[in-house]
């Protein structure tokens, strides 16, 4: 790709006598085309992800920095992480979109011979709030007398969600369980659908009694009146006009269980160059035009970069194992 | 009326200027795709969709493109058949009968002319019915549980052998090597991997996208390579000035409309689909207007009857696949792909969640129909003289551009080494005589199947009898039995008639 390169460096030269990017970072200052990976097909989470990336970069350098989204499907971001560890080690163009999926894997060691210090995390753009919904008929009218239910008899409810058994919505309501003191919660039944929108339609339907899902997707289902929201599985409301529902900590749980959207990168950039990257997003994430696409879809702010951003994912990933083995999802 | 307000602002999204462009470009390239033999519409959508996501479109502008390339490739099924007796596809078999012969009397042009118009009326009359039957339906779906899920997908398997299928064990056997490529990958129910020999790219399992452009695009170009050895075909293809009285126009409305309904009903049914569709209302018309007429030899409504009879369940197949999402056929499997791509969930929500596009997607059904009608009889020349490229300079172009189109969804070599094997697995089972459409459903529904089965045992622990409790799911089962016992009974009568039909 000697083109691409030509572009680079032209680019580049064009930056650095506009001075368009931040002082400070100059000496490593990224410049041109970047790839961003997005471990899964056209369409969804991660794509939606890389390309928002373009868009806010667009405008914050703009138009020095222009991102590529490079779709790369396959075992749940497994193929991506694969990638960037092993054909784009040192590349300091190449960043990969992320999300709680990520860590949930990567604490279920579901991709062979990686985890989740084999690369640099950068940063989040967002965050979508988990959420628990039952349809408007049901008889349970809160999340305590949804937890009375599950003390009773874990069985008793049946959730749906959009990941996998032991992906994140699975997680989720065992978390809040387990964090309710529900006991055996490996009882608890979850049905695994493939995406958001069927699992709200069997909820809708009133085949399944509960949903536990993210906000952005069962917004308008709750705004239609549809869904009856029973909290919000975390510290903070939602933004208006779904700003009354319960928080879970509002109601004595302390759960968080939101799905942020963010970056990793290779492990072997240069401190300079990771450091471009994280003042970058943090600096692009605080503009206006970024706020309101946020809220267009759903996100709410999630506000960790760098070394805070690492050690977050690196908790996470640990926490997510503990509560994996507890269940017997993994040994 | 409620859904003629949807409607209306759906034709505000489907005549705005660049979804119009967009559509139109749709209907041409479909129509040649549809003309090329051995690519049929599932193929022409498939390879369609890496350019949808490459040129950014919005949501409403790629489906809008997408159906219209389906509704072009149903159109354009024929012109092969009528000029060459080749089938574009399997739907098109029937429009050869009545279509070669009259292309032999020097009345080409004709033939096109009218199987264009009976496309039109046959699309026309199922996109009402579209418009009418889907709200309704849509409604009426939140009632699908998992079980009455599970009885629906028995159901689309167990017509699958169908009337037409000259071998049922055949299509069964197609249909288990489907089910069986559908376990490979991560089970969604357990966590458990299942066939993924420690690949990372088939923990997903395997993209029924990659299958379906090897099993159908490669193959073709491994036959043409056996056929021919890289000589071109001999082709004598003329077309006569036309000369169209307004007489034969009327002589096939009627036809048509019956055609159209037939088709309509046989395109709802999941699995049954365009063949069907075609091949019933061809059968209806000769037994309706026989006497006075000459079917076989080249009679103006022998072309229309199955022409509308196929558009028209091209139209009908969108009915469960966007009120159920369940796709009955490759082709609105494709398209379901592509819903889902772009965060958008068929089926009953997606009528007042996603109005604009739902509606502005059935307006573009409309509009495309007119713009084919409009492209079909001045363009039929230009259509002709691209079949008439020799096939050793068009098969390359097909085959490049199904390389670069799975390339670009994917970014993997290891996707091409699929797509390539599915190709050679597609020459061999075509070689054998297996049909290969039921193999796309088996790997398309299988993972449904089965997940909604798992679904009803967790949710009943285990009880079987969950299976057919509710009033919905007997009457499913009851179809479905039928579905399959009476082409056991009726299938060799009918293919007695079919096969004095063809003589």
């Amino acid at each position: 790709m000697i083109n691409r390169k030509t572009f680079a460096t032209a680019a580049s030269a064009l930056l650095i006598g506009f001075g368009t990017v931040n002082a400070h970072a100059s000496d490593a200052a990224i410049a041109g085309k970047v790839d961003c990976i997005a471990p899964a097909g056209p369409g969804g989470g991660w794509d939606f992800t890389c390309r928002s990336l373009g868009r806010l970069l667009d405008s914050y350098t703009q138009g020095g920095v222009v991102v590529q989204t490079i779709n790369m499907p396959g075992a749940g971001g497994g193929v991506g992480f694969a990638h960037v560890i092993t054909k784009r080690a040192k590349d300091p163009k190449v960043i990969a979109a992320a999300s709680t999926a990520t860590t949930a894997r990567l604490a279920q060691n579901q991709f062979p011979g990686m985890n989740a210090d084999m690369v640099r995390w950068v940063g989040a753009i967002g965050t979508d709030p988990g959420i628990i919904a039952v349809n408007k008929d049901s008889s349970i009218d809160s999340l305590p007398a949804l937890i009375e239910r599950l003390k009773q008899d874990p069985a008793s409810v049946t959730f749906a969600g959009a990941s996998a058994i032991g992906g994140w919505d699975h997680l989720k309501i065992l978390m809040t369980a387990h964090a309710a003191g529900v006991k055996d919660i490996a009882k608890i039944k979850y049905l695994s659908y493939n995406n958001g929108g069927s699992a709200v339609t069997q909820v809708v339907g009133g085949h399944i009694d509960a949903l536990v899902g993210v906000a952005s997707s069962s917004k308008g289902f709750i705004e239609s009146g549809d869904l009856k929201p029973l909290a919000v599985l975390g510290r903070d409301h939602l933004s208006a006009p779904l700003d009354t529902i319960p928080t879970s900590h509002e109601l004595g749980i302390d759960v968080d269980a939101s799905n942020w959207r963010g970056f990793y990168m290779p492990k072997n950039v240069s401190d300079a160059e990771y450091q471009w990257w994280v003042d970058t997003l943090r600096s692009a994430s605080q503009t206006e035009s970024w706020k309101l696409a946020m809220q267009q879809n759903g996100l709410e702010p999630f506000n960790l970069f760098g070394d805070d951003f690492d050690q977050f994912v690196i908790k996470q990933v640990r926490s997510l194992n503990d509560i994996s083995k507890e269940i017997g999802i993994i040994k | 009326m409620e859904t003629l307000n949807y409607l209306l602002d759906g034709f505000g999204t489907a005549l705005a200027m660049d979804n119009l462009l967009y559509a139109l470009a749709g209907c041409f390239i479909g129509t040649l795709i549809g003309a090329l033999p051995g690519l049929g519409p599932a193929n022409g959508v498939a390879i369609m969709i890496p350019l949808a996501f490459t040129l950014g479109l919005r949501p409403e502008t790629a489906l809008i493109m997408l159906t219209s390339v389906y509704a072009g490739a149903m159109y354009g099924g024929r012109i092969s058949s009528i000029l060459l007796n080749i089938p574009g596809d399997e739907p098109a078999m029937m429009t050869c009968l009545d279509g070669y012969p009259m292309a032999k009397q020097g009345k080409a042009a004709e033939a096109l002319a009218l199987s264009a118009i009976a496309s039109f009326i046959g699309s026309l009359i199922a996109t009402i019915g579209l418009i009418a039957l889907a709200p309704i339906l849509a409604r009426f779906a939140l009632s699908f549980g998992p079980a009455e899920y599970f009885a629906l997908f028995v159901l689309a398997f167990s017509t699958l052998g169908g009337v037409t299928g000259k071998n049922p064990i055949k299509a069964a056997l197609a249909a288990a090597i489907g089910l069986s490529i559908a376990t490979v990958g991560i089970d969604l129910s357990t966590g458990t991997q299942r066939y993924t020999f420690d690949i990372l790219e088939l923990y997903e399992g395997v993209d029924f996208i990659v299958a379906i452009v090897g099993l159908f695009a490669i193959s073709e170009l491994l036959l043409f390579i056996e056929d021919h050895h890289g000589s071109a075909p001999r082709r004598e293809i003329k077309v006569n000035h036309l000369h169209l009285p307004l007489k034969s126009i009327i002589q096939i409305i009627p036809t048509s409309i019956r055609g159209g309904i037939v088709g309509f009903i046989a395109g709802v049914l999941p699995g049954a689909g365009a063949s069907l569709g075609s091949f019933v209302s061809y059968s209806l018309e000769k037994r309706l207007v026989g006497a006075n007429g000459r079917f076989g030899q080249g009679d103006p409504r022998g072309i229309a009857a199955p022409e509308a009879g196929n558009n028209g369940a091209a139209s009908g197949a969108l009915v469960p696949m966007l009120t159920l999402g369940i796709p009955g056929s490759a082709t609105t499997a494709v398209l379901l792909a592509m819903l889902v791509s772009f965060n958008i969930t068929p089926g009953p929500l997606m009528f007042t969640q996603n109005a604009d596009i739902v509606w502005g997607v059935i307006a573009a059904l409309l509009v495309g129909n007119v713009l084919l009608l409009l492209l079909n009889i001045p363009l039929v020349g230009m259509f002709v003289k691209l079949l008439s490229i020799p096939p050793r300079y068009l098969m390359p172009l097909v085959t490049m551009v199904a390389f670069v189109g799975i390339y670009s969804i994917s970014h993997s070599a290891f996707d091409l080494c699929f797509m390539v094997a599915f190709g050679v697995l597609g020459y061999i089972l075509r070689k054998a005589d297996i049909p290969l459409v039921p193999i796309i459903l088996g790997m398309l529904l299988g993972p449904e199947m089965e997940k909604n089965l798992r679904h009803v045992m967790q949710i009943n622990d285990g009880d079987w009898l969950a299976l057919w409790n509710s009033p919905l799911s007997i009457t499913l089962w009851i179809i479905a039995l039928l579905g399959l016992l009476l082409p056991i009974i009726l299938g060799p009568l009918l293919r007695a008639r079919m096969r004095r039909t063809a003589d």
